[in-house]
């Protein structure tokens, strides 16, 4: 008997602990010590696939390292605040108010949307037609049946059976579910009292699937479901998509032109520190669930020459970038957008002398 | 039980001068003060550890005071959190995995000492090892997109239905069969402590000395009286460590409960909805909680989980202690 007693317990409780502790590790980022004109990035795990990309290429043509770490968008806002890297991303927007408490500013980078897919047995892709009233009345739990009234008024002709809709939610904190609950927050009342928009949100019914490709997967696997994602994810799995009524009440294809509408129609020039969500945006043919990636610059970055290389690299990224953009399914910024933001790295960007640092 | 320690010092007689003393001295030295800095690094390492979560969670648990242990709700936009969704998810996962886990484990334990003929025993004790060292994502991606869809499509309908009805059981596998959810969380759970449970339950098996073993079948015991009167009685000890060990695993598990928990803020009846363990809801939350009140309650539930493991710990402790004094007697 001594040897359970004596060996056993002291290995026990230290692996009781490493277990303990292990589910506690938290994602950092640390800049890279490489070459000192690399840039170091951080942030919305949206951002990721297309800043990859853009890295890639910009490597061979100028040399120029990026470090991405898709450690998501609450981690990108943390890491820039506490100047680790040379910009973070966040599908989220910060207020002006924020944006000048940290010495920050911020522009759009890049353009993706989120589509409802559904998966209901002789629905073809498209063919489902929702407004943003139906869709937050399903999501709440009000809208229990697919062929209910609301519904059927809006697919006359479409056979909808009467099965119980099962709902499929993103489990974890994204910018995805911003996007989508920002969209159903502004078009539904009774949705924005109850549940609210935000990168999390407490959901009143339904089941939650990691990742996309979880909500993606379950979808699938599920009769008479209905779930999010984005653009990218809808379109390589083939999923059967929904579309939707815009502000403008027309119905509108997922698609680039239509997110680009969006992003177009927005009136960035207006918005302090840039702060537009594009979701429920103006336009007929605009996308209703549309969102950009938000980079951020620090106004007085430790390290200028750094951050020259972030802008040049942004730069790039918005001439030359824009076709690997749609390669991916993102949809990169309008010309007009991106003169916006060529004039505020102008103004704003200053090395310590107070030279720009863009010119 | 008759274990002679044996000391192994056969150091030449004749080489023993001052130098070499002195050189055993030092060596000695070194020895005790290296192993103990060594000893004390866990210490302080635990200490910090303890430090950080209880600052990291003092915003939260000084905002909702008791009530955070007592509450349901978990709501990131108005920014009130709760713990008990997550706690309740944490012991009934486990609970679940440990139901099925237990006896499998004892089960394939007894068949490998007292039964298996020795050329499968081999196969069989690998595969049991191997299942140990498949990192908790791949459980993970098989529960999703496997284990999920089977059990929906298979497992799940008929529960529903042969319990409809049944007072108690009806409420635990009321529907609708989402795939995903606590019950095959549990189950995936019970997949991942079974390697654990079942090598610590072997091994302190083949610690009972054949004599005793021998004697009873002499006796004319069959092999489940062997079993029942004189193995598991000589290791009970081992086999409650071994349990706790895998216990220690289900409750802290992280990456495979994820995928297929659900992670719902909600404690339904039925074992077959979606819910979320203390572990999944920081995984899957933690990344985009950006303001401090919410960062600071996921760190809580990290310090809960800290506690529930310590009181398992505690508990298996206390057990421990009760048996020996009893097999004293």
């Amino acid at each position: 008997m001594r040897f359970p007693r004596a060996a056993l317990l002291p290995s026990l409780i230290a692996s009781l602990l490493t277990i303990a502790a292990c589910s506690k590790s938290t994602p950092t980022a640390t800049e890279v010590a490489a070459g000192d004109k690399d840039i170091s990035g951080a942030g919305s795990t949206f951002f990721y696939p297309i800043a990859s990309k853009w890295a890639d290429t910009y490597k061979k043509e100028t040399g120029i390292g990026l470090n991405y770490q898709s450690i998501g968008s609450g981690g990108g806002i943390k890491q820039i605040k506490a100047k680790t890297v040379t910009f973070g991303a966040s599908d989220k927007p910060l207020s002006l108010d924020e944006l000048n408490e940290a010495g920050l500013i911020q522009f759009p980078a890049i353009i993706g949307g989120v589509i409802p897919v559904v998966n209901l047995e002789g629905v073809t892709p498209g063919q489902l037609v929702l407004d943003g009233k139906t869709l937050a009345a399903i999501f709440v739990g009000d809208i229990k049946k697919w062929d209910d009234a609301a519904i059927k008024a809006l697919n006359p002709d479409v056979k909808l059976p009467s099965a119980d809709i099962a709902i499929v939610h993103r489990s974890d904190g994204s910018g995805t579910t911003f996007l989508f609950t920002d969209y159903l927050s502004k078009v539904d009342e009774n949705w924005k009292g109850k549940v609210g928009a935000n990168s999390a949100v407490e959901w009143p019914t339904g089941i939650g699937a990691k990742g996309n490709e979880g909500v993606a997967g379950v979808v699938k696997q599920t009769a008479a479901s209905i779930g999010y994602v984005e653009y990218a994810y809808a379109k390589q799995n083939a999923m059967s998509h929904v579309r939707l009524t815009n502000k403008a009440g027309k119905v509108v294809e997922p698609g680039i032109a239509s997110f680009q509408a969006a992003a177009a129609n927005a009136d960035w020039a207006a918005a302090p520190g840039m702060n537009v969500v594009l979701t429920n945006a103006e336009g007929e043919t605009s996308w209703p669930i549309t969102g950009a990636v938000f980079v951020f610059f620090h106004k007085q970055p430790v390290k200028p020459e750094n951050l020259t290389s972030a802008i040049k690299f942004f730069d790039w990224a918005y001439g030359k970038g824009a076709a690997e953009a749609i390669a991916l399914d993102y949809v990169p910024m309008p010309d007009a957008v991106t003169a916006l933001v060529r004039q505020l790295w102008k103004d704003s960007l200053k090395d310590a002398a107070g030279q720009p640092l863009y010119r | 039980m008759n274990q002679v320690a044996s000391v192994a010092t056969s150091a030449p007689a004749n080489s023993i001068t001052a130098s070499a003393l002195r050189r055993h001295t030092l060596w000695d030295a070194v020895l005790k003060h290296g192993t103990r800095s060594a000893a004390i690094t866990v210490l302080l390492l635990l200490g910090g550890v303890i430090a950080t979560l209880v600052q990291g969670s003092w915003l939260s648990l000084s905002t909702f005071g008791p009530e955070f242990l007592t509450t349901e709700k978990w709501n990131p936009v108005s920014e009130e959190f709760g713990a008990l969704a997550p706690i309740y998810g944490t012991l009934l996962t486990s609970l679940i995995a440990m139901l099925i886990g237990i006896p499998i484990s004892i089960g394939i334990a007894i068949f490998l000492t007292e039964l298996c003929p020795p050329r499968l025993k081999r196969s069989i004790s690998t595969a049991i090892e191997l299942l140990a060292g498949i990192p908790s994502i791949i459980y993970g991606i098989w529960g999703l997109f496997v284990l999920a869809p089977f059990l929906q499509a298979h497992v799940q309908p008929v529960l529903i239905e042969v319990f409809a009805g049944v007072p108690v059981l009806g409420t635990m596998f009321a529907g609708p069969p989402y795939g995903i959810g606590i019950f095959t969380a549990g189950i995936i759970l019970s997949i991942m402590v079974l390697p654990y449970i079942t090598s610590v339950t072997r091994d302190v098996f083949e610690t009972v000395p054949p004599t005793l073993k021998e004697s009873a079948y002499a006796l004319g015991c069959t092999t489940w009286e062997v079993v029942r009167k004189i193995v598991l009685p000589f290791t009970s000890t081992g086999v409650i460590g071994g349990i706790m060990l895998g216990l220690g695993r289900a409750l802290g598990e992280t990456m495979a409960v994820t995928f297929v928990i659900g992670n719902a803020h909600k404690i339904a009846g039925s074992i077959l909805a979606p819910g979320t363990t203390i572990s999944a809801s920081i995984a899957n939350e933690f990344t985009e909680a950006e303001t401090a009140l919410y960062t600071s309650s996921l760190i809580s539930l990290g310090l809960l989980l800290f506690l529930i493991t310590f009181t398992v710990l505690a508990i298996a402790r206390l057990l421990l202690l009760r048996l020996q004094r009893q097999a004293g007697k």
